[in-house]
């Protein structure tokens, strides 16, 4: 019997499997943000992490809390979808204040005027 | 709980933490403003995904609740601080 108890179960495996994989990508995107060199470069790695790896984790803490049976799964449905809604938002927005400090708003076609 | 969780949670935490420190970094170094902000929305966004480790380290529902309001709180601010980058003030 405790063999049976000390033996992982399927959602154990793959809660942790998801908890690494999400950290792993999440920190290869921190690693790009900090080892690229220009700004228009570094916008685009962390996005990998806060999609990817914010899916990878809530996956894992959802499958691991229906498992325990504390409370019901949808919570953490919130979070990838407020995560998938606002990273594009955040880095179209970034983006564009960046294009305008650089002045591309003089330029023929940029938007960036006050 | 068995040790190979546990070691697994572990090692999850100390990745998110390296990338904390990588968003930290990108922070304190970054050359012009918007890097500091870019460093800024990874940092928190990170620390949204730590809260999460712990939740499920603890097994408490609370860490989620924490998780969202700094995720939330994060993309505002984020969005916020692009704001003054744009215009020079926040609300116009």
């Amino acid at each position: 019997m405790n063999e049976v108890m000390d033996a992982p179960s399927l959602a154990t495996i793959l809660t942790a499997t998801l908890l690494i994989a999400g950290a792993a990508v999440t920190l290869i995107g921190s690693v790009g943000l900090l080892r690229f060199s220009g700004f228009y470069q570094r916008v685009h790695a962390p996005t990998l992490g806060t999609t990817l790896g914010t899916i990878f984790i809530a996956a894992a803490s959802m499958i691991y809390f229906s498992t325990l049976g504390i409370r019901p799964v949808l919570h953490e449905l919130l979070i990838i979808v407020f995560i998938i809604t606002t990273t594009p938002i955040t880095l179209m927005v970034l983006v564009r204040a960046a294009r305008f400090r650089d002045g591309a708003g003089s330029k023929p076609g940029g938007h960036g005027e006050k | 709980m068995s040790t190979m969780f546990s070691w697994s949670i572990t090692t999850a935490q100390i990745l998110l933490s390296l990338a904390m420190a990588c968003a930290a970094f990108r922070i304190l170094w970054g050359p012009r403003a918007q890097d500091r902000v870019v460093g800024f929305d990874t940092l928190s966004v990170n620390a949204m995904l730590l809260l999460l480790a712990f939740g499920i380290r603890s097994g408490s529902a609370l860490y989620f609740e924490s998780a969202l309001i700094v995720g939330l709180l994060g993309f505002v601010s984020t969005v916020a601080l692009a704001k003054f980058l744009l215009r020079g003030e926040v609300i116009e």
